[in-house]
């Protein structure tokens, strides 16, 4: 079956990104196909390459990352949302003048139109954090 | 397949920006020209407050952009009744345009649409 994953909680205020990442690998070791990846609201955080939880609890930004590497997912942040709650990516950094970048590797800042094609691509849309 | 978008708004109007993104959502679905619907229910029934003065917080405001959705093709924004007494709002302090839905109405109401979004 073929799954759009939405995530709107961040990883520190909200346990969406990682409810989200368990859901994710259960479909993946299940065979099921996930066509899209989309981070809205709060949960654009889950994209941001430089917070630094204490080291000993897990860094859910980063294994977010490495699951979106290692299937190749077509993993969006919402361009608005993210501008907005300072997750950028070098060309939005530079459009705007901002003194840094932060967006992790693997990710894609596009529109909330992404959201909406991949609920219609996929069979069943899956939310966290709503 | 021709497609059907609910958006499902659940939170008061100036509460972060969830009631604003939940907009953004049937807007672009809209713009898609997809049927869209967009339905309020617990706290975001308070998104239809009429006399709403978001500038002084200072925000922008969320009525306002409510206001355009039949530019977009929205017509009405669907309301649930229960939601309303639960808060104590008579539909009278409400943005005209409106459809009411009565207790009972809303799983067939949302039934009715290919695709849910839920903010």
């Amino acid at each position: 079956m073929k799954f759009a994953l939405a995530v709107y909680g961040a990883p520190a205020n909200s346990q969406a990104p990682q409810s989200a990442l368990h859901f994710a690998r259960a479909l993946v070791a299940q065979g099921h196909e996930i066509v899209r990846l989309f981070f809205y609201q709060d949960g654009v955080n889950t994209a941001t390459a430089i917070a630094w939880p204490p080291q000993d609890e897990s860094n859910l930004s980063e294994q977010w990352q490495q699951f979106v590497q290692a299937h190749n997912l077509d993993a969006v942040v919402c361009i608005a949302a993210a501008l907005r709650r300072g997750v950028v990516d070098q060309t939005e950094a530079e459009r705007y003048q901002l003194p840094a970048h932060n967006l992790r590797k693997g990710y894609e800042l596009s529109g909330l139109g992404q959201l909406l094609d991949g609920a219609l691509m996929a069979d069943r849309l899956i939310t966290f954090g709503a | 397949m021709s497609h059907s978008v609910c958006v499902i708004s659940s939170r008061a109007p100036y509460c972060g920006q969830v009631a604003r993104e939940a907009l953004d959502t049937a807007l672009v679905s809209a713009s898609y020209d997809i049927e869209t619907s967009l339905l309020l229910i617990g706290d975001g029934v308070y998104q239809l407050l009429k006399g709403q003065d978001a500038g002084q917080i200072p925000r922008k405001s969320l009525l306002a952009m409510l206001q355009v959705l039949p530019l977009y093709g929205i017509e009405t924004i669907h309301v649930d009744q229960v939601s309303l007494d639960e808060r104590g709002i008579n539909s009278e302090a409400l943005q005209e345009g409106v459809t009411v839905l009565a207790e009972g109405e809303l799983p067939q109401f949302i039934q009715q649409h290919s695709r849910v979004f839920n903010f």
